[in-house]
């Protein structure tokens, strides 16, 4: 009986795996399949054909859109990291200051802000600013400082993490040693926390990659970003040079990831055969 | 030397707190503040879009706080001209945004919960793939994500086809631009907020208490209701706040997939500042939808302040 009904769970659960993981694979598959179509349809599958990848790139909206967002993307993933560790330095390491709890409530509020209303406050400040002293003209610089409040809020979260699992001892030993502070920091706590920024870059990078709505707000006449071309697009109907430039993301983002994360296992078990090595140095030592 | 007496230490304290919080300060507590002083003034006369709050005439200073704009929320003239609390187009908009993101997250938890707990169980070797395999659509674009889903769903889309081919339908039914489009895409995007906090709480559950109910009589039904979902009470509540709040404010996914009728707030924002140009009024609106995500907020924190406690007791 209890045999019959560990089967029972054992397969509901694979059955339940496999239907979620359909679900969340289906359109990425549909992207793909549909990018190779030979014609406009995307009900069915008329035959093989490249053509939407010639059309992409000939189509000078989304290739320059494409070249604003990475330029975007990069200035915001590394202007978020600096902040986000900044930000996380405070958090973690200094437990008493005036404002505290403000600070951390400001911190982390971007993250639950919906960015509708991150975009308009934003906005409202720029056209007053721009009022005032006549800067910034609303563009790249702008959509980077939209984009770059929400990603320090994210690049905080994973830095964060990183700093209060690491050893404290560490750097504890360093300043023994007759290490000054920024010394300290930058060769003991940055190497140490270097993943979590590699992390924290990827992540911003592909949130402001990815945004739509921020820039919508923020964006001035003539700045469109990689996104709100293909928003433009999406609301009038199907193309499939859409699809494409999705088939190109996906199979970048998969390698990146699938690459990324064969290394840190290797390091990982890198490290563990380190460990075990010289824990039985240690025990032979003492035999 | 303790932590704290070791980081008074630092000379570059004073930079390492300032360089975030003036970040902070200027581009969102600023910006805020700007939010709520438009949002009590006037529409402007054509140059500018908003009126100033203090004004100079004929000598003596007028402040004007016009409150106009969060009434006109919740009001509307009726037959007599009179002003009442009714269904304007705003309160639709809310309870419509309110709807979609508590079926969201019902969807959500119906989907995640079997998955998460599933996963938990599985071998320890495989849950790190299993667990990318579930990240990895987070990583690559949302929006294209959201804009497969409108291919799939068409009239003559793929999944409309497959339906006639299985004989399941005669005719292709309409799914895109209704509730049920909605539903899927915002299901779709948001269910991975809710898988990860499940399993974050799940795999560290000690299964050997649903033996242990087991050896003591119970059956798996009320073993799973008396034993894990309590114990998963912070997990459940973490996943909802986090589909639940970002679902308030969508607005890519009810502009790409929702119908003409499925107005929500986000959209509604958007219209008033650049449709209508009625800048106090979104502002307004913005704010009332600030007052509306500190509910959940403040339920998400209670409850994760309560957890991280228990993690250092």
């Amino acid at each position: 009986m209890q045999s019959v009904s560990r089967f029972l769970q054992k397969s509901l659960g694979r059955i339940w795996l496999s239907a979620v993981y359909l679900f969340l694979y289906i359109p990425l598959f549909f992207l793909m399949l549909f990018s190779f179509n030979s014609s406009r349809q995307d009900s069915v599958f008329t035959g093989f054909s490249t053509r939407w990848y010639t059309a992409l790139m000939n189509d000078s909206r989304l290739v320059s859109g494409f070249f604003l967002s990475l330029k975007v993307a990069v200035i915001t993933g590394t202007l978020s990291v600096i902040l986000g560790t900044f930000a996380a330095f405070v958090l973690v390491r200094y437990s008493r200051f005036r404002g505290r709890s403000l600070f951390s409530g400001l911190v982390s509020a971007p993250l639950v802000m919906p960015e509708v209303i991150i975009g308009l406050s934003l906005l409202l400040l720029m056209v007053a600013v721009q009022r005032a002293i006549g800067w910034p003209e609303r563009g790249a610089t702008t959509i980077v400082i939209g984009h770059t409040l929400l990603g320090m809020a994210y690049a905080t979260v994973v830095i964060a993490s990183r700093l209060r699992e690491m050893d404290h001892m560490i750097e504890e030993a360093a300043m023994d040693l007759g290490c000054r502070p920024f010394q300290v920091f930058f060769l003991v706590t940055l190497p140490n926390i270097l993943p979590s920024l590699v992390a924290a870059w990827m992540l911003t990078f592909t949130l402001s990659f990815d945004d739509v709505v921020i820039s919508e707000f923020l964006s001035g006449p003539g700045v469109t970003t990689l996104p709100q071309v293909i928003f433009g697009y999406a609301r009038r109907g199907v193309n499939p040079s859409i699809y494409a430039a999705a088939t190109l993301l996906i199979l970048t983002v998969s390698t990146g990831i699938i690459a990324y994360s064969i290394m840190t296992i290797r390091t990982q078990a890198r490290r563990e055969r380190e460990v075990r090595a010289a824990v039985r140095a240690e025990l032979v030592a003492r035999s | 030397m303790n932590i704290e007496n070791w980081s008074r230490l630092r000379p570059g304290r004073r930079w390492v707190i300032g360089v975030p919080f003036v970040w902070l300060l200027i581009f969102f507590v600023v910006p805020f503040l700007i939010l709520l002083r438009i949002s009590v003034t006037d529409m402007g006369n054509g140059v500018d879009p908003f009126a100033p709050v203090i004004q100079a005439i004929e000598g003596s200073l007028h402040i004007s706080l016009k409150y106009q704009n969060y009434l006109s929320i919740f009001e509307q003239a009726n037959d007599q001209g009179v002003m009442t609390v009714g269904e304007t187009i705003y309160m639709l908009a809310y309870l419509t945004s309110v709807k979609f993101a508590l079926w969201t997250t019902i969807l959500c938890l119906f989907i995640g919960y079997p998955f998460a707990y599933f996963i938990a169980r599985a071998r320890k070797s495989i849950q790190p793939a299993l667990l990318m395999l579930v990240m990895l659509p987070f990583w690559t674009s949302f929006l294209l994500r959201v804009y497969a889903w409108k291919g799939i769903l068409a009239d003559q889309g793929v999944l409309n086809n497959f339906l006639i081919w299985l004989g399941v339908i005669q005719e292709p039914i309409q799914m895109l631009y209704t509730d049920v489009s909605m539903l899927i895409g915002m299901t779709y995007v948001y269910c991975p907020f809710m898988i990860l906090p499940l399993y974050a709480i799940l795999v560290k559950m000690d299964f050997r208490l649903l033996e242990a109910a087991h050896d003591l009589g119970a059956s798996p039904w009320n073993a799973f209701w008396l034993i894990t979902v309590p114990l998963s009470k912070a997990g459940i509540i973490a996943g909802s706040m986090l589909v639940f709040i970002p679902c308030l404010g969508e607005f890519v996914i009810p502009s790409l997939l929702g119908g003409a009728e499925n107005i929500m707030l986000g959209r509604v924002v958007w219209d008033e500042m650049f449709s209508s140009n009625n800048w106090p009024r979104a502002a307004a609106l913005a704010v009332v939808m600030i007052l509306f995500i500190l509910v959940p907020m403040a339920v998400y924190t209670h409850y994760s302040a309560e957890r991280d406690t228990q993690r250092e007791a």
